[in-house]
């Protein structure tokens, strides 16, 4: 591995060495929490620790829910109010377990962002992007089918109305969907497997976060001048960089007690208040609620699903094109799906040799008109589906894709970067000053 | 560092609360000042208490409480009935079918409030969950902190908008209500001016009467609602405290590696 110079672990006591000699781990501790980290890491960074936090806290709460949970579509609905009225504790578990969905996504969606405006996906890191990418995906997934399991009204329509986009492809739609539900309809087969495969995914994401923080430890942390730690020498890099244990831990625990404070609050005064109150009406396959809508996560990409509509152009070109394969419904489910992947397509759709937005005087602006438009998507996307509405959908749509397809790919060749720091020291220093003469100079 | 912080956490805040609840043609509801609103708003157990006498003697004829274990009217943080009072009360009031000996008993403590009897008079026992009352500020639903969802709000506004007006439709009478989605309602009033008394003669005009069992169905909705307060305000203040901490471990830590902030 090509990581960052750093004093690594020497065994020195006899049974130390007895240990290393057949199972390297504590060396493997040791190398991952003392990891050289740039030292001008601001507070965008500090979600990534708020993530994995938001995953054991899932996976623990999830763990005591199942306990108590009876994924029966007779059952469901009344278990669930079992673990909010007769199991000690229980409504605090299960409402940390809903709004802890709903912090891993605001945190996931931070993260995501920061990594697009620091640059954070372009090379050498190109493979923990993609690899967040799919543990976001996974994450739509896990957090979908854990909404359907109360069994309220938004759990099943939520859950008719998303496999039915499966439906929606041209062909093998509608086998795909009977297998999917297991059945004709959103019914108790359904229900079974949603539990299980909810169970199951976050310790596939367990595994991939591995595999996320594996990839930028051998690369290195990005950071807020995207410029690389120096690596001729140990004592070069020491001076870019401070080791993640105690500097960025206490740091990143800082942050994460704040978050959480905030995050308390909402569970403890106002739970309820990121859920749909038609899910506290059991479901009922005869009587569809006035308005279906997904959760909060989910609605800038559900506006993009919805503005695709057979009026717009390039539906119909599509649809011409393809001999009508390609109807509006299918197109929205393309869309929404290729609005994820334009964007874990970015380390080469961005041509700009400059990784830091910092840097990139055009860009910025590009960057905060795409974080106004997830925004006014996120608006849209629980708005019904009429004017104006629509035609915003569309716009804000456009400008998704056209940021990531248009914008990345012309900017690094029309726009003119501005200076670069030589080194992370440099932009350290400028920032806090250099260190007082009592420290003795390296 | 602090300002980046506390951007930070704006930041994340502002991603929350891009939740609205759509909402078309919805009735007017009225904001009632209940005790339980806020985040230290409590239940008034004397309010619970009559909530429940005017769901026994009004609702309960068609409406059910299925999720409602009737040994919860005793708990601390509900309407607190001493224990020999609730299983008075429930043999009292209802019978319950016991699939063990093939027939109705009456009903004990550790059973719950029956189903409905009516035909579509949907079960109440999270009917103040199950309905938002409010939605403001722009849509956002914030002030959810300060007055709840605002489903008790909802059900008090509903029992006591009656127009006086009704029409048939099909075969059914409907009912003009202030508050139903629709302004029309198949219920007809369940509430009037001194319906029910009270043993303590507390006001039982259709306002207060009204607010009364709205407050009884919202703990019924949420039961555990002020040991959840209080874990949230334990919660908070330790985590504050936390925080301070960290943030001036994390100022001494740091302290060595900077020197004198100058931008």
């Amino acid at each position: 591995m090509a990581g960052i110079p750093h004093d690594h672990y020497e065994p020195k006591t006899g049974a130390e060495k007895w240990l290393n000699s057949r199972l390297p781990i504590v060396g493997l501790i040791y190398d991952t929490i003392m990891i050289p980290t740039p030292k001008n890491l601001n507070w965008w960074w500090i979600w990534g620790i708020v993530l994995a936090f938001c995953l054991a806290l899932q996976i623990v709460t999830g763990i005591v829910l199942v306990m108590h949970y009876t994924p029966h579509v007779d059952l469901a609905f009344a278990s669930v109010e079992h673990i909010m009225r007769n199991v000690n504790g229980g409504f605090m578990i299960r409402y940390l377990h809903a709004n802890g969905a709903s912090l891993f996504f605001v945190a996931v969606y931070i993260h995501i962002f920061r990594g697009l405006f620091y640059g954070s996906y372009k090379a050498p890191r190109e493979i923990t992007w993609i690899v967040g990418m799919l543990i976001y995906l996974m994450m739509m997934g896990t957090a979908f089918m854990g909404y359907v399991l109360p069994w309220g009204q938004m759990s099943f329509w939520g859950a008719t109305v998303i496999t039915g986009l499966f439906g929606a492809i041209p062909l093998i739609g509608e086998p795909i969907q009977t297998w999917l539900l297991g059945g004709p309809a959103v019914d108790n087969a359904t229900l079974n497997r949603f539990f299980s495969l909810h169970y199951l995914l976050p310790f596939v994401i367990a595994a991939l976060v591995i595999v996320h923080i594996w990839a930028f430890h051998t690369t290195g942390n990005n950071n807020p001048t995207g410029v690389e730690v120096r690596r001729g020498s140990k004592e070069e890099a020491k001076k870019d960089t401070l080791p993640f244990w105690p500097y960025f831990v206490i740091k990143d625990f800082l942050g994460l007690a704040v978050v959480l404070l905030i995050f308390w609050a909402i569970v403890g005064f106002m739970p309820n208040y990121l859920g749909h109150p038609d899910n506290y009406i059991e479901a009922n396959p005869l009587q569809t609620p006035a308005h279906i809508v997904p959760e909060w996560y989910f609605l800038p990409f559900y506006a993009i699903l919805r503005a695709f509509t057979s009026e717009v152009w390039i539906v119909q070109f599509a649809s011409f094109v393809t001999g009508g394969i390609v109807d509006a419904k299918f197109f929205g489910v393309l869309a929404m799906f290729g609005a994820i992947a334009v964007m874990a397509l970015a380390p080469w759709l961005d041509t700009s040799r400059v990784r830091s937005g910092k840097y990139r005087p055009q860009f910025k602006w590009w960057f905060l008109l795409l974080v106004i438009d997830f925004f006014a998507l996120m608006w849209l996307g629980a708005m019904p589906a009429e004017e104006p509405y629509a035609s915003f959908s569309l716009i804000a749509s456009a400008y998704w894709f056209g940021y990531f397809l248009v914008i990345l790919p012309l900017l690094g060749v029309i726009e003119k970067p501005d200076a670069i720091p030589a080194t992370i020291e440099e932009d350290f220093d400028a920032h806090y000053g250099k260190k007082s003469e009592a420290t003795p100079a390296e | 560092m602090f300002k980046n912080l506390v951007t930070g956490a704006a930041f994340a805040l502002a991603l929350i609360p891009a939740v609205s609840f759509a909402a078309g043609g919805e009735g007017h509801v009225e904001d009632f000042a209940f005790s339980f609103e806020g985040p230290f708003g409590t239940y008034d157990q004397n309010q619970l208490q009559r909530g429940l006498q005017i769901f026994t003697e009004v609702c309960s004829a068609c409406h059910g409480l299925k999720q409602v274990p009737l040994r919860t009217l005793s708990d601390e943080g509900g309407p607190g009935l001493p224990e020999d009072q609730v299983r008075a009360y429930a043999a009292d009031n209802f019978e319950v079918f016991d699939a063990a000996l093939d027939d109705f008993r009456p009903a004990t403590p550790v059973d719950h409030f029956p189903e409905n009897n009516g035909v579509g008079a949907p079960d109440l026992s999270l009917m103040a969950k199950s309905r938002a009352g409010f939605h403001g500020p722009y849509g956002l639903g914030l002030n959810q902190l300060f007055k709840g969802m605002g489903g008790a709000e909802y059900i008090a506004s509903l029992l006591s908008g009656y127009t006086g007006e009704t029409k048939e439709e099909a075969g059914t009478t409907f009912y003009g209500n202030t508050a139903f989605p629709g302004g029309w309602i198949s219920m007809a009033p369940p509430l009037a001016d001194e319906q029910v008394e009270f043993i303590d003669g507390h006001a039982n005009d259709l306002h207060h009467l009204s607010e009364d069992v709205s407050a009884f169905l919202m703990w019924t909705a949420e039961p555990k609602m002020m040991a959840r307060k209080q874990a949230g305000f334990v919660g908070v203040l330790f985590l504050a405290v936390l925080s301070v901490l960290l943030y001036l471990t994390n100022k001494r830590i740091w302290a060595p590696h900077k020197g004198k902030k100058t931008a």
